[in-house]
Order: structure tokens, then sequence, then C-alpha cells
């Protein structure tokens, strides 16, 4: 209500005045920018996201859910955490979108309507892991710099779309392609239109794989726009910046792809183990792939009171990047002791898997629920931080609850 | 004269009838002001308490708490240098959710003119950087933090 009344009132002063006051570095406002006013600045219903989501950033959005938000099996739109590094494209048409696929290594230049990626190649669904890298970041010390992701910056919809590697095959690609990297239809913060807010890839191993996808689909329905409709690379298990949203050219390439966010330190961590805060050169600095082991306690909520000999039962999701998780431990004394839970098999590779436990409690006072997730090359989570980097990438210590027994 | 007189009257009541139009067309374009600016006019009306809001709301560069209601930065010396400079390509937010050094806030500011397109700050940068360090610097986490804000509430099963 008070921002009707504000464009209300706002109104009747420009009715007065014409233009009751001057708008500030209006000469440098990017055509089409709405001043923040006339917007509708409700990001929860912009995007269609709940009201318990939480917006780290508004220019541009970038919106983390919470533990307990990401409880459901396959992450819905509304718990689905929003990472950009750019301007949201606007007005997309679907129906003129094309793929173009070029670069050194493809034997020829070929673009795709989506009409045409949708009859010419099989169609395939997978329920796929999406974490941003800098998932967790806030917990550095030194802090790192960038958005401050706690633990919400992680998702596992179900995604449909053709193989990327049939399109490529479909194109030809020559025995020197080492790489792919996505360009994509959003608009760098500075509005240069010679620039690119993001521009990742993966290498040709990755981008063979059965679940590598150029996806129209999320959850059975059209993706959504902040979620990169109409079309989007998914690479499951990967940081989820390799995941190019609004991609409308792939470009196969002969080198490391060297497009923004590829370089320097963008999505890389220290080749060797640095002491916390070390600087580090651009040279020592290796990309992030594959994401590491990790668990999220989704259920129950985080301060939940229960009564003195009520058992509690927990369950959340576990993941290990390209790896499946094999083991699922809790403990409710700082690590003294782990007990084991159940943990069930991925509906295919590169989803999450679930897991559950029923917790007792010795008596009454106050308790931290700790989740341990195992992968199959037997590695586990760390409880604390594990290697610092100057980026604040991959931190996959444990997630804990606090309890009270009372 | 009758002819004179006829004039006149006829004069008298085409003047009252502009009037009227006039009168009219005044009050109509006030009504649909009124309506386009009052979309909700037919429905109840709200309390007052909330336009007084508002008009505080007017107030673009407004402080309350101590911080700078419009981008949530902390008042202080410097701060209109940060909201100039800072504000246009990214959220305010980006700057109030990190906490670093003079060294690192130093070379974010370069990254950024390197290759973000920031402009050279001339003689602000010196105000912009000491505003930085001096209300957002970093604090010490250790290796793993205690939990903090915790919603407490009772679990029923």
């Amino acid at each position: 209500m008070k921002r009707r009344n504000f464009v209300r009132k706002a109104f009747l002063g420009t009715m007065t005045t014409v233009i009751g006051t001057e708008i500030v570095f209006g000469n440098v406002l990017p055509e089409g920018y709405k001043p923040l006013a006339l917007q509708d600045p409700d990001p929860y219903k912009m995007f269609d996201k709940d009201k318990g989501m939480v917006v780290l950033n508004d220019k541009p959005w970038n919106i983390e859910a919470r533990a307990h938000l990401l409880d459901d099996k396959i992450t819905p739109n509304k718990f689905m955490f929003i990472r950009n590094n750019g301007i949201i494209p606007q007005d997309i048409d679907a129906g003129k979108w094309t793929l173009t696929v070029d670069g050194e290594s493809a034997k020829q230049s070929k673009t795709y309507t989506i009409a045409d990626l949708k009859t010419k190649f099989s169609q395939h669904t997978y329920q796929l892991t999406l974490e941003c890298g800098g998932n967790g970041r806030s917990e550095f010390d030194p802090p790192a710099k960038g958005n401050q992701w706690t633990v919400g910056a992680v998702s596992c919809a179900t995604w449909t779309g053709v193989r990327l590697r049939d399109i490529l095959e479909d194109v030809g690609i020559k025995n020197d392609a080492v790489y792919i990297g996505y360009h994509a239809a959003d608009v760098h913060l500075s509005r240069d239109p010679k620039k690119e807010p993001i521009s990742r890839g993966a290498p040709m191993s990755k981008v063979m794989q059965d679940e590598t996808l150029i996806a129209f689909k999320m959850n059975g329905e059209d993706i959504p726009l902040a979620h990169g409709y109409p079309l989007r690379l998914v690479a499951g298990g990967w940081a989820a910046s390799v995941s190019g949203k609004w991609v409308n050219r792939i470009s196969v390439r002969n080198i490391v792809h060297d497009g923004t966010k590829m370089t320097g330190t963008a999505y890389r961590v220290p080749c060797n183990p640095v002491s916390p805060g070390e600087k580090v050169k651009d040279e020592d600095m290796c990309i992030i792939e594959s994401m590491p082991v990790k668990s999220l306690i989704t259920y129950p909520k985080t301060g939940a009171t229960i009564k003195e000999g009520q058992k509690l039962n927990i369950r959340g999701h576990a993941w290990a990047g390209e790896l499946e998780v094999s083991k699922m431990e809790y403990s409710i004394d700082f690590g003294s002791s782990w007990e084991q839970g159940s943990v069930e098999k991925p509906v295919n590779r590169l989803a999450w898997q679930h897991f559950a436990a029923k917790v007792d409690f010795p008596k009454k006072g106050y308790y931290e629920v700790w989740a341990r997730a195992t992968g199959s090359n037997g590695i586990s989570q760390p409880m604390l931080l594990p290697g610092w980097n100057p980026k604040g990438y991959l931190n996959n210590a444990c997630h804990r609850i606090a309890i009270k027994v009372a | 004269m009758e002819d004179h007189k006829i004039f006149k009257q006829r004069v008298k009541a085409i003047y009252a009838m502009l009037l009227g139009v006039f009168a009219l067309f005044i009050v109509t374009a006030f009504t649909v002001i009124y309506l386009i600016s009052n979309p909700d006019v037919f429905e109840k009306s709200k309390p007052e308490a909330e336009d007084l809001e508002i008009i505080e709301e007017e107030d673009y560069d407004k402080i309350e708490n101590g911080i700078h209601v419009r981008t949530g930065l902390v008042e202080a010396e410097g701060l209109m240098a940060v909201v100039n400079n800072c504000t246009n390509c990214h959220s305010a937010k980006l700057v109030t959710q990190n906490r670093m050094n003079k060294e690192r806030w130093i070379s974010t500011i370069r990254w950024m003119q390197e290759t973000q397109n920031l402009w050279d700050l001339g003689t602000n940068e010196n105000i912009i950087v000491d505003y930085l360090v001096a209300n957002y610097p970093p604090a010490k986490k250790g290796r793993r933090e205690v939990l903090k804000d915790i919603g407490w509430y009772v679990l029923k099963e």
C-alpha cells in the first residue's frame, strides 16, 4: 500500500511541477532503466520466490534459500537460489531464439532454433544438483569478496533438454577440441554491450557426459526467466556458473575457454594450499570443476525445542559433485562420536541424495546436530572450514542445527 | 436597440455556456487526474497515517538510526561519495555485505576499474576508501563461528 501511495504522491507532484526533482545522474541513466520508484521492486513477486528466501543483492539479483526451505526432494522454483553476474535479459521471444555452435574446433558454424533442437535430437530429463561455487563464502576468515552466501546457493531440480554431445556431433568437432565456452543474452552491469557478464564453459570430458544438457524445461515447465529461459546449459555436479543461462552460442575451443570469469581468480582456487589471507598469483590459481562432498539438514529448521525423551527425526540431502555419497553420519557431541544415518541412492547420476536419521538425546540441554557426508572416494566433509582461498569458494564444512531439549 | 439587446443577451448566453463548458472541462480534468492517481478510490479508504509516512519517504537521502535509508550504508564521513560512485552499477548491498582491509578495498576498486568500467575516482578515492575501511573492516571469525540468531520454537512431532 505504501508504494501505491508513494506513486500517487509522485504522480501528483509531477502534475504540478512536471519534473519535481532533478534525477541525480539522469544523464547516465541507462536507456530503458526505470528509476527504482517506478519498478516493481518486489523480487519475491517478480521471480515467484518464497518470502523466506534471502536477497543478498538487488543489482544484480542474487537470492539464496535457507536450509529448511530446501526440504523438497526436487527443488521447486520458489526455493531455488538466483545467482546473476549481469542483468537478466528482457523481452525474450523463444520462437525466434537460436543456438549457434561455432569456434576454432567446430567443423562448421551451425544455428538451431529451439524447435530444431526439440525435433532433431532425443530429449532427456535428469535431476541435477547445481551449487554455486561460492556457496558458504560468508564463513571464510579473512573474509572473501563477493556475495556472502551462507548455505542456500544449491538446488536440485529436474531439467529437460537435449544432450550437448548430440548437438556437437551433429555440427562436427575437430580432434583438437579441448573446451566449450558459452555465450548468453544477459547484459553487463555497466551496460557496455562489448562486455559479457559471464562466459564460462567446461572441458570436453564434461561436455560429452549423458547428463550435460541444453535444457528448455525445469521441473516440467518452461525454465523461469531468472533461471535461464528459454535455453540453459546444465552441467550438474560442477560449480553452477558452468551452467550458463540464456545461452545463445556455444563455442568449441582449441584452448581452455578464456571468456569472462574463466581467467584470473574467478571460479578458481589456489592449485596448492595457501595460508589464510595469503596472496596468490593468477597463474597459481586452478579452475574449479566438480564441487566437493556436502550435505544439508533440511528438517527440522534450526532452533527446534523438544521435550526430554522425545526422539528427533532429521532429514536432508547430500551430494558429492561428480561422485556419489556413500555414507551419512551425524553427531550431537561436536564430533566426539558419530552415528550413521540412512542415505538413498540418487535418482540418477549427479542428483542429490536424501538422508534421514532418528536422533536420541541423553539429557536436557543445548545441542547441535552436525551432519557429515562421505563420498564414494572415502573423502568426508570437514567440521572446520576447508582450505582458505582468496575468493571464498568450495566451503563444504558440515552443516549443523541448534536443538534444545527441555 | 432591440437588435442590440438581443445581441447582448446572446453574447451573455454564449459566455455563460462557454463558462459552463470550461467549468465542466476543469471538473472533468481534475476528476480524471484524481482517478488516474487514485485507482482505488472506490475501495475502502486507507488511514491517513500512511500518507504521512510517505511524505518522509520523499526525502531522498534520509538517514535513520545512522543508516542511509535508500542504500543501507552507514552514515559517516564520505557517505555521499560512496553513494554517488559505488551504487550506479551494482547494489549497495554488495558493499554492505563485504568486509575488507584498506589494501583489499583498493584492489577491489582497481579490479572494477580494469574490468568493470569504473571511472577514475580522483580525489574521491581516498574519501571512499577511508569510509569503507572505517565502516566495513574485516571481523575475526576464526575457523568456525558459534551459531547465532537462533529463532527458538517448539517442535511438535
